[in-house]
């Protein structure tokens, strides 16, 4: 089985590189905020036609009504 | 290169979003030729259009020319949304969609002429393999180009699960490609026996984890929220989910090697790991059908929900499917059987197939300026087909899958076997049969969708959207 003197180096290798991924991930305060993200993207697109000079106007609207029909 | 630092580079994913369309017709009708030849074994004309030769066609036009342009397009897309930033990479970037469409291209000459290196979904020869690696190499300094000059501090879950895709397949592509050329259409693997078996199904199994999985995730965490208007249930579960499924996919291969040459602890290793694997994959797919909890209403008439919705029902199923298949037992009856062939399915015809399909419906009308699809009516009858289809081929795989393996295990009183193979082959002619219908409707939703496409393109804008400043976004 020499194959696993490669895939198992290679995995250790891997499990590594995740794990400082992590460690970094966690230590640059990407996961403080597990809430925001998930609303930001939702406003983080160009609305698909603006009625006339509103801008991001339409996207906002719509993201707000869908928060108040969750309450 | 039309536009300035200003706009997002929405020309790549147009390219891409296209060419998902036209390869996914492509591959799929390849799909149902081969289908067709096993049912009438007359249709394999000369060499070239043999079943042996189209079969690696299929699969490396459906996984890397359908799927992985369907990934280019949507991850492009997000990454630039969510980075609020144009594509980083300047020239790399039409690099990346050319280099793979030459990919491609060499893919369906060098396969029919029966030029392969004989590993399954890594079937090309050395020159394509190095360029699919320059090709990769590209993909990821525009991904993670991207990701370094982005205006925001948070990386939005969805692109840990594209970058994660992309790391992963690189490292796959190449421990797995790794072969000693003797001509400039002939090489053979670094590994053999069964070693190259193990290094095959650990690339194989994590191709699908990594590529028809991780990405295709990506895909569902960016597009599931959009089109649904609703951030995801839980963005704290989406986050586990990720870290979950990467610390512990890499081992699952070895399950596609039971009751071989493999030593038996690899093979139970194996076993355990895919079975692990059933709570991350659960957690993803309840995670994202909950994000319709309290808007379960749009289901009703939005068709780009349903695909999306359907796809994780689709993922769910199968990733209960596999672990299940893994367990040695099970795949005493399973393996080699047509039931293998219908939870392959179950995964790329139901999940990755219908997640793209539902992004890429999201994605034309706003990369041509329109508000929605040329006819909606149409995506929902595309819904309604490709779903019939694909419960047609699972269903009928899983009938003849067992029947097959009932039949070549079982044995007369005085141990010689009760059936031979080809009265196997005989019985499974009718639901082969059924499989083949069943391919026939998925092909005629995509000439839908495309003609949809089209409809939707004629007479539209393509203008770049600008960058759009960050909303409320605090570091």
């Amino acid at each position: 089985m020499e194959s696993v003197y490669l895939l198992i180096p290679v995995s250790v290798l891997l499990v590594f590189g995740i794990a400082i991924a992590f460690w970094w991930s966690v230590r640059s305060g990407q996961f403080d905020d597990l809430e925001g993200p998930g609303f930001r993207v939702l406003m983080d697109d160009n609305p698909p036609k603006p009625p006339a000079g509103a801008g991001a106007g339409a996207a906002d609207v719509d993201v707000d009504a869908d928060k108040a029909g969750k309450v | 290169m039309s536009g300035t630092q200003t706009t997002y580079n929405d020309k790549v994913v147009r390219q891409f979003a296209v060419m998902t369309v036209i390869w996914g017709i492509v591959g799929m009708l390849v799909g149902v030729i081969i289908a067709a030849q096993l049912v009438w074994p007359e249709l394999n004309i000369g060499p070239w259009l043999h079943f042996g030769r189209l079969r690696p066609l299929h699969t490396n036009a459906v996984i890397f020319a359908f799927g992985g342009c369907a990934l280019f397009a949507t991850s492009y897309w997000c990454v630039q949304r969510t980075s609020h930033v144009r594509l980083w990479g300047g020239p790399l970037v039409p690099f990346t969609f050319w280099g793979w469409q030459i990919v491609i291209l060499l893919a369906a000459i060098t396969l029919p002429l029966g030029l392969t290196s004989g590993k399954e979904y890594a079937e090309l020869e050395w020159p394509i393999d190095i360029l699919i690696t320059l090709v990769w190499v590209s993909y990821a300094l525009v991904f993670f180009g991207t990701i370094a000059v982005r205006k925001v501090s948070h990386i939005y879950v969805a692109n840990w699960f594209f970058g994660a895709f992309i790391i992963a397949v690189a490292l796959l592509h190449i421990v797995n490609s790794m072969e000693v050329p003797v001509s400039l259409t002939k090489s053979y693997s670094m590994y053999s026996g069964v070693q190259d078996a193990m290094i095959q199904w650990w690339y194989g199994h994590n191709a699908v984890g990594f590529f028809l999985t991780a990405g295709f995730l990506g895909m569902m965490y960016y597009f599931v929220p959009k089109q649904a208007g609703r951030p995801v249930y839980s963005y704290r579960l989406s986050v586990v989910h990720f870290w979950a499924l990467i610390f512990t996919y890499m081992w699952a291969g070895p399950h596609h090697l039971h009751y071989t040459a493999l030593p038996d602890w690899t093979q139970s290793v194996g076993m355990v790991f895919s079975l692990i694997l059933l709570a991350p994959s659960w957690g993803g797919m309840i995670n994202g059908i909950m994000t319709l909890s309290g808007a379960w209403h749009k289901l009703r008439d939005d068709p780009i929900l349903k695909f999306l919705i359907t796809s994780l029902s689709f993922y769910g199923m199968s990733t209960f499917e596999g672990p299940m298949m893994s367990i040695k037992t099970v795949n005493a009856l399973s393996h080699y059987t047509d039931w293998t062939v219908g939870h392959v399915h179950s995964g790329a015809l139901g999940w990755v197939a219908m997640v793209s399909i539902g992004s890429i419906y999201y994605l034309l009308p706003k990369l041509f300026g329109k508000t929605e699809m040329y006819s909606t009516k149409l995506v929902t009858t595309h819904f309604w087909i490709a779903t019939i289809g694909t419960v047609l081929y699972i269903a009928s795989m899983w009938i003849a899958g067992v029947m097959q393996g009932l039949m070549w295990r079982a044995v007369n009183a005085d141990g010689t076997l009760a059936y031979s193979f080809v009265e196997s082959v005989k019985g499974s002619y009718p639901f082969w049969a059924i499989r083949w219908l069943g391919g026939v409707l998925f092909l005629s939703g995509m000439l839908l969708m495309a003609y949809n496409m089209f409809k939707t393109i004629a007479g539209g804008k393509t203008e770049d959207a600008p960058v759009m400043v960050p909303a409320g976004h605090h570091a």
